[in-house]
């Protein structure tokens, strides 16, 4: 979603982005003129009249689990963005009865938290853990 | 003579020179709008909202709560021919 019109976005997508991503863009661009949607998603820059890299993860439910925001030089991670969806996906599965520490993904083992849990944390999840 | 601007990711703006219009009369208003925004908070609901759209070689409408029952990723960012 940006401040551009549905004009504008096909125009990139039939003479650039089809050009990275074989068919085009597969989901709908959005246009948000004026920036209201921006502004209650707290994305809207007033000053410049755009919106800053908002990245908001929305569950089946309509309820925000995750978001973040940049200002406009730094593109994001989309890697990271599959894997928080990932993660959510996993505890909400769990029904709550698991969590996924730092860097978790797929495959890696996930905290059953508890009082049994509780200062043993070290013992189940080590540092490296953290990192691919 | 009109200055060339830097081609960069942020939209160049322009605005009002000269003199301060005198705006007193909107100003309420302005912040009437404000004091309404609700701050989106992780746990809470997502607003809802219709936009238009581009989808697939069509223009189409696009409402947030049309996609209850799935994940969504809802990525805002400053202008097409930009990056994500």
């Amino acid at each position: 979603m940006s401040v551009d019109s549905v004009f504008v976005h096909k125009m990139w997508d039939d003479h650039e982005l089809s050009k990275m991503v074989k068919g085009g863009i597969p989901f709908p661009m959005l246009s948000d003129g004026g920036g209201k949607v921006g502004s209650v998603f707290g994305v809207y820059l007033e000053d410049a009249g755009v919106e800053a890299r908002g990245r908001f993860l929305i569950d089946p439910d309509g309820i925000i689990q995750g978001f973040e925001v940049l200002t406009p030089p730094v593109g994001r991670n989309v890697g990271e963005t599959l894997r928080q969806m990932q993660a959510f996906e996993h505890v909400r599965n769990s029904k709550g009865t698991e969590a996924t520490p730092s860097g978790w993904k797929p495959g890696k083992p996930t905290l059953k938290p508890g009082p049994d849990l509780v200062g043993k944390v070290w013992e189940v999840w080590k540092t490296s853990m953290a990192f691919d | 003579m009109a200055e060339e601007i830097k081609a960069g990711c942020a939209r160049p703006t322009g605005g009002p020179v000269g003199e301060k219009v005198d705006n007193k009369k909107e100003t309420p208003k302005q912040e009437a709008i404000k004091e309404v925004r609700a701050m989106v908070t992780v746990g809470k609901k997502a607003p809802d909202f219709t936009a238009p759209a581009y989808h697939k070689g069509k223009f189409v409408s696009v409402k947030l709560s049309d996609y209850l029952g799935k994940w969504v990723s809802l990525c805002f960012y400053p202008g097409d021919f930009t990056f994500v």
